[in-house]
């Protein structure tokens, strides 16, 4: 999957947990939960639909790189390439 | 709460219900609310037509014949300010209806919608069948509601325009009331300890490496099983004070404020949380915070919470000294597990620490009662596997 599409599909992922986002507005590089007041709930619904998507497992220990657009596609790239 | 709208009919005459089966949709200041009933029988007749404005306490439908109605009672609990309603109606008695549309179900079933655009929709009268929605799975979000907002046009004349609240507007005003009222009338006293969280962070980091994502455990989980497990042997803190006594409950209806995207605050309960095991009490906790947040709540998880947690999760803060939520009797506060310098068997030690923070009604409680208490929270804590 490109980077592009990849990006599509995240942004997708995420307005499916918060409505209210809009996704043309997400900020690449600030953290989900400064600028969408994420909460560890919210973190880990976004994980599991991260986890549902791309079937790649995802150890509570990287959750972190899960905190941001662009981190997240780097994340999920790496994660389906292995 | 005075009133709600009510939304939709999951109930038809001739259908036979049960007790705790969901009957109605209503809108009201906290978001759309699926009422359960408490009768059994055969639904008579529908009152009340969808679109409906119905006060607290009034009529909907009668169920079983003469001998039962069914009413809006539901709601009186659902508000933080409890009063007696002084909207009650007659039998059957109609209620002017409003603009609303007819109705907001589809063809086939309910139809996907935000509970801000829902509220927006209902405000400004926009016909809810006639959008497209653009959000997830086609739900009309709060942007589809106000693109085909007609009303609210620059030539809006001004004799006519009345700031019309919006749904968080609505919730802040619900807060206001309820926690005025409880700065008014408890007199709150506070203690607080510090929970070391290190036997929880492990013991939780190695149980969820072995489990799928999904029923992976919240580091708050294992302290919603501590408070209820201890409730059982205080009574004290389980209950509700109203008329001058105070009511203790064998149940932990257990409240956990749920902040909403937003600025919006609500505080629906975990039922029956002394009963639920850690994985159960997992599933139920996201289960209740996905539905809060869609503003799919049950009426009695809004009116039957009996003690509230605050958790400030990783807002980055201490401790919280939280109001209590008339007509409860205490609540805990959970301030963000950070590391700090504390003693351990004699020498300092870096460790996570959790201030835990407990508001009690000192009409019901003394200050010794509730030391043990929050002492008890924090022991158990220290040993999970037991939890």
């Amino acid at each position: 999957m490109n980077a592009e599409a990849l990006k599509t599909r995240i942004l997708a992922l995420l307005t499916d947990i918060a409505p209210d986002i809009d996704p043309a507005t997400v900020q690449p590089d600030q953290e989900f939960r400064d600028q969408f007041d994420f909460d560890s709930m919210d973190q880990l619904n976004f994980a599991i639909a991260i986890h549902k998507a791309f079937d790649i497992e995802i150890p509570e220990s990287d959750y972190p790189k899960l905190a941001s657009l662009s981190k997240c596609i780097v994340y999920t790239d790496s994660k389906q390439q292995s | 709460m005075e009133s709600g709208t009510l939304v939709e009919w999951k109930i038809k005459p001739g259908d036979v219900v049960k007790r705790g089966d969901v009957v109605a949709v209503v809108e009201t200041d906290k978001g759309a609310i699926d009422i359960e009933i408490f009768e059994s029988g055969p639904v008579e007749k529908l009152l009340v037509e969808p679109g409906t404005n119905v006060p607290v306490g009034g009529v909907l439908a009668l169920i079983g014949g003469e001998a039962s109605t069914f009413s809006t009672d539901a709601l009186t609990g659902a508000e933080s300010v409890p009063e007696k309603s002084a909207a009650a109606t007659n039998r059957g008695q109609q209620v002017p209806s409003t603009h609303l549309t007819e109705s907001t179900t589809g063809p086939h079933g309910r139809q996907k919608i935000s509970p801000a655009a829902r509220v927006r929709a209902q405000q400004r009268h926009v016909d809810l069948e006639s959008l497209h929605g653009t959000g997830p799975g086609g739900a009309i979000t709060l942007q589809d509601v106000e693109r085909n907002d007609v009303s609210h046009s620059d030539f809006e004349p001004s004799a006519v325009t009345k700031k019309t609240p919006s749904a968080t507007e609505a919730m802040r005003a619900v807060i206001a009331s309820a926690m005025a009222r409880s700065k008014r009338e408890i007199p709150h006293y506070y203690l607080s300890t510090d929970v070391d969280y290190s036997s929880v962070n492990s013991w939780l980091a190695k149980r969820n490496a072995e489990l799928p994502i999904e029923q992976r455990m919240l580091p708050v989980v294992p302290l919603l099983r501590a408070i209820a497990l201890t409730l059982q042997a205080f009574p004290d803190f389980n209950g509700y004070y109203q008329d001058k006594t105070y009511q203790p409950s064998k149940a932990v209806h257990l409240g956990v404020a749920i902040a909403q995207r937003g600025g919006g605050l609500i505080a629906p309960a975990i039922l029956d949380a002394q009963d639920q095991q850690l994985p159960l009490l997992t599933e139920k906790l996201r289960d209740l915070v996905n539905r809060a947040r869609a503003g799919r709540l049950k009426n009695r998880e809004l009116s039957d919470g009996i003690i509230t947690l605050t958790s400030l999760g990783d807002g980055g803060v201490d401790s919280l000294f939280p109001v209590i939520y008339p007509p409860q009797v205490a609540i805990i506060g959970a301030g963000s597990v950070r590391d700090r310098a504390t003693v351990v068997n004699g020498k300092l030690a870096a460790r996570p620490i959790m201030t835990l923070t407990l508001a009690a009604d000192h009409r019901v409680s003394n200050g010794r009662s509730g030391a043990q208490f929050l002492a008890r929270i924090r022991d158990l804590l220290q040993i999970p596997e037991k939890l």
